[in-house]
C-alpha cells in the first residue's frame, strides 16, 4: 500500500490489518511513554488547503507519537493563498523531502490527482477531499464500532448501521458506505431526497426517508453534520423542520436496540441533527471516536511508511 | 494563378479523377493521367469538400497563450477545414463591429481557412442587454451566427427578442443550452458516478429544458435556431421531435461527445473537463445515430485550447474544454465511417455541406465539380496515425487523445485553389 485515497482501495486484508494494528497502537497510548520509534527520521506533511483543527492534530499526533517530523503547512496565510498552484505547492514538499503527505482539499479528487500527477514521490492520505471521501474517518469509525459489537475482533459481519443526513454533500458518508460493505455490515442511509446523490439506488446499502422505522433495526447510528447554509440552496426549508424530521433526539433514541450505539464525525450542532441529550448520553461514542481517530492513523502512517525506505 | 492537378484522387470515393484546379476553381475532372499542371499525388485517396467547422475558439483577442488566430488557423488546416466560425468569448468579447472585423481581417492574412467570426448576442455575454447584431452584421465580417457561447442566453425573454432581431439579419441564434441555476458549479454529468466521485453534477436536463424551450421560441416568432454541442440522449429527441413539427432549427454534435464517456472522469484527470461534459455510452450511441439520420446536421468541433497550467492542477480549478481540430476527422473516421453509419457523402454533408449552410457561407460546401471554389480535402482513410499533443499545431495540447491511434489521415488541404497543406504538412 502506497497511497489511503478511497476507503473503497482497502480489500477486508487490508482494512482488518489496519483495524487490527490500530489495536497495537491503541495499547501504546495506555503506557506511560507514548512514543514509539518507528517514523524517526521521517517527514509527515499535513497540508490542509481546508480549516480542520481536529483532523489536523489528529494527524499531528499520530505522526508525532511514531517519532516522525511533523510539518503543518495550512493554506491560509501561505504562499497557497497567493495564488500558488496545488502542484508548485506540491513540488515545493517534495523538494523539502516529505515521506508522507496528509492532505485535506475542498475539491473532491485532488488526493487522487496529488498521487497521480507526478508531482511528488512520497505517500498520499487523503484527509477529506471536497465531498468526495474521507477514509480515516470511516476506519475509525469501524474501529469504534468493532470495539463495541464486536468486542474488537474480526470484521463487522452483520452489524447493522444507520447513517443519517446530509449524504450527498458527506465524504464521511461515502467512505462509511464503502468500508462497512468491505466488512460485511448492512447499511441504511437516512435522508431527505434532496440529501442523497443522484444514482444512490447503485450504492451497496439501503435508503430510507424516514429515520424512526430504521432506528429499532441497527447496532450503531451515525448522525452527519449538516449546514445550516444548505438551507439557502433549498435543500430543507428550516433548520427546526430539518431537526424534526431527520433530528436524533431522546424519544427517537430510544427506539434503539438496548445496545446500539450513536456515532458523530464532529463538530456537532447540538440542538440541529443530534439533542443534547442523546451528545451526552451513554451511548454516545464521540470522545471515543477522536481517541480512536488518533489510533488509527497512526495505523495507517505505520503501514504506509514502516516497510519503506529507511 | 498555377493550375494543381489532384492526380488520381476519388471524390467521394467514387471513380479516380485527376481533379484540375485553376485559378482557385476545379475546371475539369478528367481521366487519371490526362490532366495537365503542377500535379499533386494523390492516387486511390479521397476528396471531399473542405470540412467548414461552426464551433472553434481561436482565443484571439485576449488569450495568445493559448492559441492565435494563426495558430488555430493552421491547426484547422492540418485537420482538413478550409472554414472556421471563431467563437465570440474572447476578451474584449465579440462584440461591436470592430472586434469581429479585426478577427476576420487577421484572419484573411493568415489565409488558410476562411475566417467567420461568431458575434456575442449578448454585450460581454452577461445575457443581460442585446449586442449590435446588425452592426456585426453589417460590418466587414458580414457575422450571420451568433452566439453567447461559453453562457446560456439563459433569460427567456431575452432569448426570444434575440431570435426575433436576428431575423433582419438572416442570422442565426446558436445556443449554448445550459440552463444555469440546474448547473451551478457543476463538475461533470451528474449520474451515479458524480455521486460517486463526489463531485457536482451537471444533469442532462439542464441542456433538454433549454432546447425545449427555445425550439417552441423559435416556433413562436418563426425564427432559426442553432443548437450548440448537443449531448445527451433526451436532447437528440427533442430536436428531432421539433424537426417533425417544422421548426426551423439546426444542431451540432462535437467529436468528443461522439467518442468519450464520463468513466474517464474516474481519473480526475482534468484533460477530460469539458462543457457539457462528458455523458453516457448510451448518450454516445444516441449521438452517433442522430448524426447518421441528420436530427443532428452537423460535427462542429467545440476546439478549445487552453495553457497548460489550467489543466496541470486539480479538476476543480481547472479549465472546461479540449482541442478538436485535428482529431475531428480520425474521430468520425472511427466513430462514423467505419461502424458504417456514414458514407462519405454523408461526412461531406456534416462536415462541410450543413455547416456551411448553417454558417450562411456560400463559398464553403460547394460540391465537389466543374465550377466550385476549390476547396478541398483530401484523406486516406487506409492511413492510421497517433496523436502527440505537442506535435499539434495548436498553442496549446489539452487534447484528450494523447497517445492514441486513429484511422484516417488528412494528406492534403486546398483552401480557394490553394494548397495549404500538402503531404500532410503546411504547404
Amino acid at each position: 500500500m502506497r497511497h489511503l485515497l478511497s476507503a473503497g482501495d482497502l480489500d477486508r486484508d487490508k482494512a482488518l490489518l489496519i483495524l487490527d494494528t490500530a489495536a497495537e497502537m491503541a495499547a501504546l497510548s495506555d503506557r506511560s511513554v507514548k512514543k514509539l520509534p518507528t517514523l524517526r527520521g521521517r517527514t509527515v506533511v499535513n497540508l490542509f488547503f481546508e480549516d480542520s483543527t481536529r483532523t489536523r492534530i489528529s494527524f499531528e499526533l499520530a505522526a508525532k507519537r511514531l517519532s516522525a517530523d511533523v510539518i503543518n503547512f495550512a493554506a491560509k496565510g501561505s504562499s497557497v493563498s497567493k495564488g500558488e498552484s496545488l502542484k508548485d505547492t506540491a513540488l515545493t514538499l517534495e523538494a523539502m523531502g516529505a515521506d508522507a503527505v496528509v492532505i485535506r482539499h475542498w475539491d473532491s479528487g485532488a488526493p487522487y490527482r496529488l498521487a497521480h500527477a507526478d508531482w511528488i514521490g512520497g505517500s498520499v492520505v487523503n484527509a477529506g477531499d471536497g465531498t468526495h471521501e474521507h477514509p480515516t474517518q470511516a476506519l475509525l469509525d469501524a474501529y469504534t464500532m468493532r470495539r463495541h459489537l464486536r468486542d474488537g475482533k474480526g470484521a463487522l459481519e452483520g452489524v447493522r448501521v444507520g447513517i443519517v443526513g446530509d449524504i450527498l454533500h458527506s465524504r464521511v458518508a461515502r467512505s462509511n458506505v464503502l468500508l462497512l460493505q468491505t466488512l460485511g455490515a448492512q447499511v441504511t442511509l437516512v435522508a431527505p431526497p434532496t440529501l442523497l446523490p443522484i444514482g444512490i439506488d447503485t450504492w451497496p446499502c439501503e435508503v430510507s426517508y424516514d429515520i424512526e422505522s430504521v432506528l429499532p433495526n441497527v447496532d450503531a447510528v451515525m448522525m452527519l453534520r449538516v449546514q445550516q447554509e444548505r438551507m439557502q440552496a433549498a435543500y430543507f426549508p428550516t433548520a427546526r423542520e430539518y431537526s424534526r424530521l431527520y433530528g436524533l433526539n431522546g424519544d427517537r433514541m430510544r427506539l434503539l436496540p438496548e445496545h446500539a450505539i450513536v456515532l458523530h464525525p464532529g463538530p456537532m450542532n447540538r440542538g440541529m441533527e443530534i439533542s443534547a441529550e442523546v451528545a451526552d448520553s451513554d451511548r454516545a461514542v464521540m470522545v471515543e471516536q477522536v481517541a480512536n481517530g488518533v489510533s488509527v492513523r497512526m495505523a495507517v502512517l505505520y503501514l504506509l511508511l514502516g516497510g519503506a525506505k529507511e | 494563378m498555377t493550375t494543381y492537378v489532384i492526380k488520381g484522387v476519388r471524390p467521394y470515393g467514387e471513380d479516380a479523377v485527376d481533379l484540375v484546379i485553376t485559378d482557385g476553381v476545379i475546371t475539369e475532372l478528367a481521366p487519371v493521367g490526362t490532366g495537365k499542371g503542377e500535379v499533386i499525388d494523390a492516387d486511390g485517396l479521397i476528396a471531399l469538400p473542405g470540412f467548414v467547422d461552426l464551433h472553434t475558439h481561436l482565443r484571439e483577442p485576449g488569450r495568445e497563450d493559448a492559441e492565435t488566430i494563426e495558430s488555430g488557423s493552421q491547426a484547422a488546416a492540418l485537420g482538413g477545414y478550409t472554414c472556421v466560425h471563431a467563437m465570440a468569448n474572447t476578451d474584449p468579447v465579440a462584440d461591436t463591429a470592430g472586434v469581429v472585423e479585426q478577427v476576420w481581417r487577421i484572419g484573411r492574412e493568415v489565409g488558410l481557412v476562411d475566417v467567420r467570426p461568431v458575434g456575442a448576442v449578448t454585450v460581454n455575454l452577461d445575457g443581460t442587454h442585446l449586442a449590435e447584431i446588425g452592426a456585426m452584421a453589417n460590418s466587414a465580417a458580414k457575422v450571420s451566427v451568433f452566439s453567447d457561447d461559453g453562457k446560456c442566453v439563459h433569460d427567456a425573454l431575452l432569448m426570444r427578442r434575440s431570435l426575433e432581431y436576428v431575423k433582419a439579419f438572416g442570422g442565426v441564434v446558436a445556443q449554448h443550452a445550459q440552463e444555469p441555476r440546474l448547473t451551478e458549479n457543476a463538475q461533470m454529468n451528474e449520474s451515479a458516478l458524480s455521486g460517486k466521485l463526489g463531485m457536482v453534477g451537471w444533469p442532462a436536463v439542464a441542456e433538454e429544458a433549454i432546447i425545449a424551450r427555445d425550439v417552441l421560441l423559435a416556433e413562436h416568432v418563426d425564427s432559426r435556431l442553432h443548437a450548440c454541442h448537443v449531448s445527451t440522449a433526451g436532447s437528440v429527441e427533442v430536436i428531432r421531435w421539433a424537426k417533425s413539427r417544422g421548426i426551423n432549427v439546426t444542431a451540432e454534435v462535437t467529436p468528443h461527445h461522439l467518442i468519450l464517456t464520463e468513466d474517464l472522469v474516474e481519473t480526475y484527470n482534468p484533460v477530460y473537463k469539458v462543457n457539457p461534459p462528458l455523458r453516457t455510452q448510451k448518450d454516445v450511441l444516441a449521438l452517433r445515430q442522430a448524426l447518421a439520420d441528420g436530427t443532428i446536421d452537423a460535427l462542429a468541433t467545440d476546439h478549445a485550447p487552453h495553457p497548460h497550467e489550467h489543466k496541470d492542477c486539480e479538476w476543480g480549478a481547472a479549465a472546461m474544454g479540449m482541442l478538436g481540430l485535428q482529431t475531428a476527422f480520425s474521430v468520425v473516421m472511427e466513430t462514423m465511417v467505419e461502424p458504417g453509419l456514414l458514407d462519405w457523402r454523408g461526412v461531406a454533408e456534416r462536415m462541410s455541406v450543413q455547416p456551411a449552410r448553417i454558417g450562411g457561407v456560400e463559398s464553403q460546401g460547394q460540391p465537389i465539380k466543374v465550377g466550385s471554389i476549390a476547396n478541398i480535402v483530401v484523406i486516406d482513410p487506409k492511413a492510421t496515425w497517433t496523436v502527440v499533443p505537442e506535435a499539434l499545431a495548436s498553442k496549446s495540447s489539452n487534447t484528450p487523445y494523447a497517445e492514441r491511434t486513429f484511422p484516417g489521415t488528412v494528406v492534403h488541404t486546398f483552401y480557394a485553389g490553394r494548397p495549404t497543406v500538402i503531404g500532410g504538412v503546411l504547404a
